[in-house]
């Protein structure tokens, strides 16, 4: 069993970690075979404190903190889980709406098949236990957007348990290195999405619109083996990139299509976990990992000031930058779950289990939906590395860059030249030049075909090695000139202008 | 409301586990306090009223115990009445929706194609003589 990774923490009142580019929880130049150096340094704090000579001031005793995710990924299917209403992103008010979305007497639910093989791939992906048996449970609550008054949910057997899920943080000098982390899945169930309130606090009414109630979802429970908000984003951007590439989730948090709950807590090392709260309201990955740290650092400034923290559940704010409770009057939530009655068990085969002669069409087979996943990252990112010869480091931003990785095989593909040299120019240069001008890979003014041409001057020394040299010094002191060079070339090769004439060009600039 | 509680004691899973009942009943009296009789009321929206209705509900909780006379050591509990059936899949097909004008009809208040809702949940208040507030 995998304890949750304890992060040393420096002097001083703040929870400093060495901040790389705002916020990690790993230490800078450490190397990563550090492991046996931390557990050494915590076993001697707990026999005898370091600081022996001063009064403990405030900070100077180290936390941990614990950090556990609840992922809500919307299924990318057709039509509902339990109903034959469509699935869209945006719509007329209720136009998505059948009568058993909205809870009329008479309506029963009706499993939608491709939301299951969904869950089977998901699982499957994330290295899980698939239950050829699981069921489904009525969780039950009072809201407007929930017009049944209950959710139909896997609470007591889910469809897929103890998985992994393995992802890359980067540390190490420059954030040059990339270390791999596991995170366990504690399981993956299958559930329903709530309708959405619109609140009109003019009018103190709520405006409900079901088009989203009833869409499935797969709700994804990691155990509570992360420690920071850096490792939380990085799992959970790993876990976009996994259902992305499967297809089971567009898995977009601007679009409401992935959303994550985080629970909190900290603790002394040696010591018993501490009170934990549920930060909810989490719609981007770099909220999410901003969320989690602010948290961690309130609770953390609140118990060294003998404060308490209270089980409850706060909503980040983003403008502010802070969680804020959001106390409910209600008091601690009984959801008295109760079996689905108007579902039977949901039971799953596979090759062995088989039973001849069925309707294809009403039995899942596991095996033959493992046949068919496709790449997974971290098998494309391998596959890179072995392809083209560049680091995993490489890898990883080529994958975490959208529509970066379908740029580098396009301009792979249109030229000579050789890709290692193609994997520098297009993580360094191009995709400087794009974080510069604060650019998304498909608005780049660039095209793939302009910079293999550019590439292909470069191979054909049509351009001198020492006016590309020019061109890197350049890049180190003045990015602004990369953007007229990149956009003079890319005229120049446009009009089929006179090699010659770009060597010039680039000596003009590099004067 | 009153056939879902029945139901519900009736199917509180016995041998072993800790339903329903153990909560209400831990010395085997039969009575019912206020204090879960509020918590009821609260959680499910039931509005008990009257003291024959918790007698009737005391009653109910005791004919359920019942089961408890049956040794089911070894044996495991059903799940549903359905257990046996299959589960029938269906296609990723869109076949139902469109139909905004019907369902708004339903509602007392709708907004330009929105159902009207009060701003949040209004919580039951104390029973201290009043009428539990029925939220609609």
């Amino acid at each position: 069993m995998a304890a949750p990774m304890l992060r040393w923490v420096g002097r001083g009142r703040r929870w400093t970690f060495a901040r790389v580019d705002g916020g990690s929880c790993h230490r800078r130049g450490a190397p990563t075979g550090s492991t046996s150096n931390r557990i050494r340094e915590q076993s001697s704090v707990a026999q005898q404190p370091l600081y022996t000579t001063q009064k403990p001031r405030k900070g100077e005793h180290k936390w941990a903190a614990v950090v556990g995710l609840e992922i809500h990924a919307q299924i990318s299917s057709n039509s509902k889980l339990f109903s034959g209403s469509q699935v869209r992103f945006s719509a007329p008010p209720n136009s998505l709406v059948s009568f058993f979305d909205a809870s009329l007497p008479g309506t029963l639910p009706v499993l939608n098949r491709r939301c299951v093989e969904a869950a089977v791939m998901t699982g499957l992906a994330l290295n899980c236990h698939i239950n050829k048996k699981s069921l489904f449970d009525r969780k039950h609550y009072f809201y407007a957007d929930l017009p049944a008054g209950y959710q139909i949910t896997q609470q007591r057997l889910p469809i897929a348990v103890n998985g992994s899920l393995t992802y890359g943080v980067c540390a190490g000098k420059k954030q040059s290195q990339v270390i791999p982390k596991t995170v366990r899945i504690k399981q993956i169930q299958l559930e329903q999405d709530s309708g959405k309130s619109l609140h009109d606090d003019l009018r103190s009414q709520t405006l409900i619109d079901l088009n989203r109630a009833g869409v499935g979802l797969l709700e994804v429970v990691l155990e509570p083996d992360l420690s920071c908000g850096e490792e939380a984003a990085a799992a959970v951007r790993e876990l976009q990139l996994i259902l992305q590439a499967l297809g089971t989730s567009q898995a977009n948090m601007a679009e409401g299509q992935l959303r994550v709950d985080a629970n909190i807590s900290v603790h002394h090392p040696g010591e018993p976990l501490g009170v934990r709260t549920e930060v909810k309201n989490l719609n981007s990955i770099r909220f999410l990992a901003k969320a989690i740290d602010y948290e961690i650092q309130r609770q953390i400034d609140e118990l060294e000031n003998g404060g308490e923290i209270l089980n409850e559940t706060r909503s980040f704010h983003h403008q502010l930058g802070y969680t804020m409770s959001m106390r409910d009057k209600e008091g601690k939530q009984d959801y008295r779950f109760m079996p689905e009655p108007n579902l039977p068990p949901l039971v799953l085969y596979d090759a062995t289990s088989l039973p001849a002669g069925a309707d294809p069409q009403q039995v899942i087979n596991i095996d033959q939906i493992r046949e068919t996943l496709p790449e997974l990252p971290s098998v494309t990112r391998e596959r890179l590395v072995q392809q083209y010869g560049m680091l995993l480091e490489h890898s990883f931003t080529l994958l975490n860059e959208v529509g970066l990785l379908e740029f580098f095989q396009n301009v792979i593909k249109e030229t000579r030249a050789e890709p290692k040299k193609v994997t520098s120019w297009v993580l360094n240069t191009f995709l400087g030049y794009l974080k510069q001008q604060n650019l998304a890979v498909s608005e780049s003014p660039v095209t793939p075909s302009a910079l293999a041409e550019l590439l292909d001057l470069l191979d054909s020394r049509a351009i001198s090695s020492a006016a590309a040299k020019q061109v890197m010094d350049l890049k180190e002191g003045n990015p602004r000139a990369i953007n007229k060079l990149i956009g003079l070339v890319r005229k120049a090769t446009q009009s089929r202008a006179d090699p010659a004439m770009i060597k010039e060009i680039l000596e003009k600039l590099s004067s | 409301m009153w056939s879902r509680l029945v139901s519900l004691g009736l199917r509180a899973p016995v041998g072993g586990r800790q339903g329903f009942t153990s909560k209400v009943d831990p010395q085997g009296s039969g009575r019912i306090t206020a204090q879960v009789i509020e918590h009821l009321e609260r959680l499910a929206l039931v509005d008990f009223g009257s003291r024959e209705a918790v007698a009737r509900l005391e009653k109910a909780i005791a004919f359920a115990d019942r089961l408890r006379a049956v040794d089911t050591d070894g044996v495991e509990p059903m799940e549903s009445v359905l257990e046996d059936r299959c589960l029938y899949l269906r296609s990723d097909n869109v076949v139902e929706g469109n139909c905004a004008d019907e369902l708004l009809q339903n509602s007392h208040r709708v907004v330009e194609e929105y159902f009207v809702a009060p701003p949040g949940n209004i919580s039951l208040p104390k029973l201290d003589g009043q009428e539990p507030f029925r939220h609609s």
